[in-house]
């Protein structure tokens, strides 16, 4: 068999592409969860409350740090494909892609030390 | 991907980037010092401003996430266009249907 | 010629799509391109390797191949430039079907630059005056930007978006649709437009620039899909086009 090598694949844009198209697709999944639990509220709030003080486990606010992380990178990512899209070109996009991973990065980071 | 969907998802997307921008805030505010369902109550309910808010954002959520999941299940899985297109549909109608119960949920019930 | 200084190993596809690679020994010599290496071993070891080449000078587009796992056009990639401790991979490009060892079916290619109506619409007939045209003017200068594609299909074989959907026109049609677009000459906008709007058009882009990184002539025919993802849209939006 032909051996599939790397090629384009692995540049710093094709993984910002990556991540933009992950991170959307993990929101997609998550978001049906996410209201399904905020639905939780009727009646009065009580079984959301139960609710929440399960997601009290460490496990669980690692990964809300991760959502927050995801939905970052999407916005940031996604700006940085509309701005390409929708005004004239700019050069750099690969500093542009390493800034809004690293900036979400570092929101995600903020969040996790707020609570923890 | 044609030219309808794509000015559909692009709208959506920079609708959204503000709301995101709020969600992200609103996420950070509620947690300072821990989620709890009286909180997250006591800023919704009744609140015309979050009701109004929170549609929107799950109305263009739907529609965004239905066509981003539409072209990846069009490129990495076997299914054809069309087949992609309706799983999709039901997607978008799925987060449309339990998005709007939970912004309900959160302001009227 | 100067002395060969040392010897490469170069595995080349041999064979169709279920081939193999297979590795000759090259002597090394001093400016020694990638086609001249797959000419060596034609000429010297294999005369049965299949290879497609024309003018030697980058100019006619038809060399481009695999090497080291990248495309590139082979007549002006310097083995200096590519190899890894003397040793060369070369095989068919990708995206496209092989016909055999080194050479791939242009067809498709082909066949898409029509589709996205990549040929010059005449508005005008040889009785007209000669089209007066600014050079600084915006529509020309977005034009010239993308106008010296040499059609060698190397932007087609890095593009995951042609290998993901294969309706997808790919970044050379769609950069020579944008071209023709701004060309005051040309007459043929509203079925282009309809070509490049439809599924499998512009808007199949993601923008993940690897066109723009391999073309070998430093052509961005991702800023091209931008500019007909907005002509499209703004179409769109005014009831211009049907979708």
């Amino acid at each position: 068999m032909k051996t599939r090598a790397l090629g384009p694949r692995g540049s710093t844009l094709w993984i910002a592409a990556m991540i933009h198209r992950l991170s959307g697709l993990a929101l997609a999944i998550f978001l049906p969860v996410h209201f399904f639990v905020l639905s939780l509220a009727f009646h009065g709030g009580a079984r959301l409350e139960g609710f929440l003080r399960w997601t009290d486990q460490p496990l669980v606010k690692l990964s809300e740090v991760g959502l927050v992380f995801l939905l970052t990178v999407h916005l940031l990512g996604g700006v940085r494909v509309l701005v390409i899209e929708n005004f004239d070109w700019h050069d750099g996009q690969k500093q542009l892609a390493m800034l809004a991973a690293s900036v979400s990065a570092v929101v995600a980071f903020v969040f996790l030390v707020r609570v923890f | 991907m044609n030219a309808r969907l794509y000015v559909w998802q692009r709208a959506t997307a920079a609708v959204m980037a503000p709301f995101v921008l709020v969600h992200i805030a609103v996420i950070f505010y509620a947690t300072r010092a821990g989620l709890s369902a009286a909180d997250i109550l006591s800023r919704t309910h009744d609140s015309i401003a979050w009701a109004i808010f929170y549609s929107v954002f799950v109305a263009a959520v739907s529609l965004h996430a239905s066509i981003g999941v539409r072209n990846v299940l069009a490129e990495w899985s076997p299914l054809g266009e069309r087949q992609a297109g309706f799983l999709a549909l039901a997607l978008g109608l799925l987060l449309a249907a339990l998005g709007f119960h939970a912004v309900f949920a959160l302001v009227v019930a | 010629m100067p002395e060969a200084s040392s010897q490469l190993a170069v595995s080349l596809w041999r064979g169709g799509e279920d081939g193999r690679y297979q590795t000759y020994g090259v002597p090394r010599r001093d400016n020694q391109t990638v086609l001249d290496v797959v000419t060596y071993v034609q000429r010297h070891i294999d005369p049965t390797l299949s290879y497609r080449f024309a003018c030697r000078v980058g100019m006619c587009g038809s060399c481009a191949m695999t090497v080291n796992g990248r495309p590139r056009w082979t007549c002006r990639t310097h083995v200096a430039k590519v190899a890894r401790s003397d040793r060369l991979e070369i095989g068919p490009l990708e995206n496209l079907p092989v016909i055999k060892d080194l050479a791939t079916d242009m067809q498709p290619f082909f066949e898409k630059w029509q589709q996205a109506k990549g040929v010059f619409a005449p508005s005008a007939t040889r009785r007209d005056a000669i089209a007066q045209i600014q050079p600084d003017s915006p529509a020309r200068i977005a034009a010239d930007a993308g106008i010296e594609c040499i059609n060698c299909g190397v932007c087609y074989a890095a593009c995951d978006t042609v290998r993901w959907n294969a309706d997808y026109l790919g970044p050379a049609a769609l950069n020579r649709a944008w071209t023709l677009f701004n060309d005051a000459r040309d007459a043929g906008n509203s079925a282009r437009m309809a070509a490049v709007a439809a599924s499998g058009g512009c808007h199949s882009c993601h923008s993940h620039q690897s066109c723009q990184e391999h073309c070998p002539l430093s052509l961005n025919p991702t800023a091209s899909i931008a500019g007909l993802k907005r002509r499209t849209a703004l179409a769109y939006l005014k009831g211009e086009l049907k979708a």
